[in-house]
């Protein structure tokens, strides 16, 4: 859908490119544990490798590394 | 439990210890405890609980808690390490919480880990922190001193490959127990709606849990579409009046992580250097190149399982063929010779025999997994293991049930989901493993004949088939069992897996799971293995009687034998342990149910075969020997089965009947060793009866699906 382009999310953005976490979406339980592992509003991410099947994804996160899947990624939503 | 302490009190005091996964944490808990760990289960859930004494203070425990990134917890496995640090397991009183906590702390993933901290002290815990990975964050770790005034308690910093810091860590663990308990830090102050929401529900918090406002906040955020275990009704109700919600979890969450971000993460000055593990990355996870590695680093270890294993195997079993000939030769003829030979001895070799492949893939799996492969793996194959509902994590245990399911069920540990290693153990047995093999080349070579299909041997073509088919049958059991059996139902919960940097395995580490697993596979499931073996032998063996009409053997034998005449002396005993075989409590359930497989194809001859195999598959092959008078000449036992009549004078095995038959073999849970280990994973008996019962049923449906349309077909 079109209205989908206006809001980005970090399953959409190529690699290596620094982006500003501004929500995370989501049911309660699973959007917790994403936040937990530090990906809260106000974090930078940047997707540093896409697994060779084409997911998951391998992000760094305040100097971390960690790998999730193009469907959590569809939940955090990101500003450029 | 309460051996002698030093000091003389008598009393043991726990210490926890709690951390990330990928934190050194086990490494650790091997440095402070030594050699004397015991490995145990948590009740109700397949997690290691493994404790051991402080090294040289046999009154001081150290607790290993299950790596997690967070205390909040939704499934029973995540509740363990809160029911840990704050002592709520059921079968523990209050007496029991542990007096300390040490938080393994990761210097190159500082904000992250300290995370748990934060919780942790929220909690009341005392804690003390062993900063770990201060070797691999080099000159960019945090000054323990900084990191110390910053969360108020102790922070210690340690590299446990080398030992360098242990000592300070046990001092540090030693005063802390002796100081007295310090009030818990103040992070950050929940808004008025959420303190109402914590104080009502701590006023619900059950008489024997400690009251304080962190626990009440624990049930606020865990509380609710759970499958949490031992939480009270009242409880419950408390949390799901309070209506807890997303806003919530963000004031907590967000309130701990500005925290973090404010007095720990400025701690860390640089990032830690990565370059060594981006370059390597840069191969093993390559489009291309990653995928060829991947493959050959799971070529070797299919093939080390698969073929390699073979000599070490060969070995045991010919250490207790020679043993049980030594006993044949020592013991007089009789009930107790047999016993010995073919029950005891027999029986000790069948659990042995599966030590050569449980070492070789325990050590395979703690070498990728101390290299920082293993995560790469579930990294490289989550894609097709997820579409089946399915672990990446999964593939490595998996890829061994080709080899056996026992030391591969056993492999599911490495994954730290309860319902992700369920669903696994639930699948594996559906693998062609190699004690399928000896049953499918009999039945191939003895009743499919030797002819070319497209320019291919039709028997080859066979038996590649019957690879594709498990391969096709397990995904497809993981498929429906994960969206038809509640417990098995995938979690809505984020995969988030973390890639650790490349490091350096440690032989001792490796050595002491491999051994723990060892120990414990001989201790658990192999007194299970053992017994069941026996029990299989009384009922192949007894009541030892011939029919009255039956040929005095004895007697003939030793005609035979005085004649020299070897060749009739051994057909007469063939014909003898056939008779026997024919009049056993076994065979008899083999005609009894002989009405129930008749559809299938089968007689009651691979009734007892069936029932025989239960002990290891490849006894089918062992039993059909004896019950043809072939003995162990395979060759004469595939002629003797191609002439097999029926009454009507028919062939009695047909090639269809050989399809339904590999079929059967291919979808029964034929295999008690692998219900034992199932059993001794689980611990329960729920899962094994469950794998039983579901493949038990697939097999029957499969083969008479099988054998009644090929009928229908005129094959």
């Amino acid at each position: 859908m079109w209205y989908r382009r206006l809001v980005s999310r970090l399953a959409d953005i190529g690699r290596h490119r620094a982006v500003t976490i501004t929500a995370v979406d989501g049911e309660r339980g699973f959007r917790r544990r994403l936040m937990e592992m530090g990906l809260i509003p106000g974090t930078r991410v940047t997707i540093t490798n896409v697994a060779p099947l084409g997911d998951p994804l391998e992000i760094e996160v305040r100097r971390g590394r960690l790998s999730i899947r193009r469907l959590e990624a569809a939940h955090i939503r990101i500003k450029r | 439990m309460s051996s002698p302490s030093p000091v003389g009190t008598g009393v043991v005091q726990r210490v926890a210890l709690c951390g990330n996964p990928n934190t050194g944490k086990t490494t650790l808990f091997n440095a402070l405890t030594g050699l004397q760990a015991r490995v145990g289960n948590y009740p109700g859930v397949t997690v290691d609980r493994r404790q051991g004494r402080l090294r040289g203070r046999s009154d001081i425990e150290i607790i290993d808690v299950p790596g997690t990134y967070s205390l909040t917890a939704r499934s029973a496995d995540e509740q363990i390490a809160l029911d840990v640090i704050v002592g709520l397991d059921p079968d523990l009183t209050i007496a029991d919480r542990p007096a300390l906590l040490v938080v393994c702390v990761d210097a190159t993933q500082l904000a992250r880990s300290t995370y748990l901290v934060l919780q942790a002290q929220e909690l009341g815990a005392r804690c003390i922190v062993a900063m770990t990975m201060t070797d691999e964050a080099g000159d960019a770790a945090p000054d323990p001193a900084a990191l110390a005034r910053a969360l108020g308690c102790p922070v210690v910093a340690v590299v446990a490959r080398t030992g360098q810091g242990v000592e300070a860590l046990r001092t540090a663990i030693e005063r802390g127990l002796a100081s007295p308990p310090a009030a818990a830090p103040v992070r950050w102050q929940p808004s008025p709606a959420l303190a109402q929401k914590i104080a009502t529900v701590r006023a619900a918090l059950p008489a024997n849990w400690p009251a304080s406002d962190g626990l009440a906040l624990w049930a606020l955020a865990s509380i609710g579409d759970d499958e949490l275990t031992h939480i009270s009704p009242p409880l419950r109700a408390a949390v799901a009046a309070a209506a807890p919600a997303a806003d919530d979890d963000d004031e907590a969450v967000l309130g701990r992580w500005t925290w973090l971000d404010a007095h720990v993460a400025p701690l860390a000055e640089r990032a830690p250097d990565r370059s060594f593990t981006d370059r390597l990355d840069r191969v093993l996870l390559h489009r291309a190149l990653g995928l060829a590695v991947f493959a050959a680093v799971m070529f070797v270890l299919f093939m080390s399982l698969f073929a390699w294993s073979e000599p070490a195997i060969a070995v045991v079993e010919d250490l207790f063929a020679w043993l049980g000939g030594l006993a044949r030769r020592v013991l007089p003829d009789g009930l107790v010779e047999d016993f010995v030979v073919d029950g005891v001895i027999a029986g000790v070799g069948s659990v042995l025999v599966f030590l050569p492949q449980i070492l070789l893939l325990f050590f395979f799996l703690g070498l990728l997994e101390d290299l920082g492969y293993l995560s790469r793996v579930a990294y490289l194959m989550d894609r097709i293991m997820r579409s089946m509902n399915l672990h990446g994590r999964a593939f490595v245990p998996m890829l061994s049930g080709f080899a056996c399911a026992v030391p591969a069920i056993m492999a599911t540990r490495t994954m730290e989901r309860q319902r992700d290693r369920i669903l696994t153990m639930m699948v594996i047995p559906l693998m062609t493993c190699s004690a399928r093999l000896p049953v499918y080349t009999l039945i191939i070579a003895a009743l499919f004949p030797s002819s070319t299909f497209g320019g291919l041997s039709t028997q080859s073509l066979l038996m590649v088939g019957m690879y594709v088919f498990s391969i096709v049958t397990s995904l497809a059991a993981a498929w429906i069992l994960s969206r038809t059996v509640k417990p098995l139902r995938a979690k809505r919960l984020p995969f988030v897996i973390e890639l650790p940097p490349y490091r350096a395995p440690r032989l001792r580490d490796i050595t002491r799971m491999m051994w723990s697993k060892t120990s414990m596979f001989l201790r658990e499931a192999g007194t299970v293995i053992l017994a069941c073996t026996i029990a299989l032998w009384a009922l192949l063996y007894f009541p030892r009687a011939l029919p009255a009409d039956a040929p005095p053997y004895g007697d003939l034998i030793a005609a035979a034998e005085a004649r020299h005449d070897d060749v009739s002396a051994a057909d007469l005993e063939r014909a003898r342990d056939q008779a026997l075989l024919e009049h056993s409590f076994g065979a008899r359930m083999g005609k009894a149910i002989e009405p129930a497989i008749e559809p299938l194809g089968f007689d009651w001859k691979i009734g007892v075969g069936i029932i025989g195999a239960f002990a290891a598959r490849e006894v089918f092959v062992a039993t059909m020997g004896v019950i043809y008078g072939a003995g162990d000449d395979e060759a004469s036992l595939r002629q003797r089965l191609r002439d097999e009549r029926r009454p009507d004078g028919s062939p009695a095995y047909a090639p269809l009947a050989g399809l339904s038959l590999m079929v059967f073999f291919a979808l029964a849970c034929q295999c008690m060793s692998t219900l034992a280990v199932v059993k001794r994973e689980t611990g329960g008996y729920r899962w094994p009866l469950f794998l039983l019962a579901y493949m038990t049923v697939l097999a029957y449906g499969a083969s008479l699906l099988v054998f009644q349309l090929g009928t229908l077909l005129g094959f």
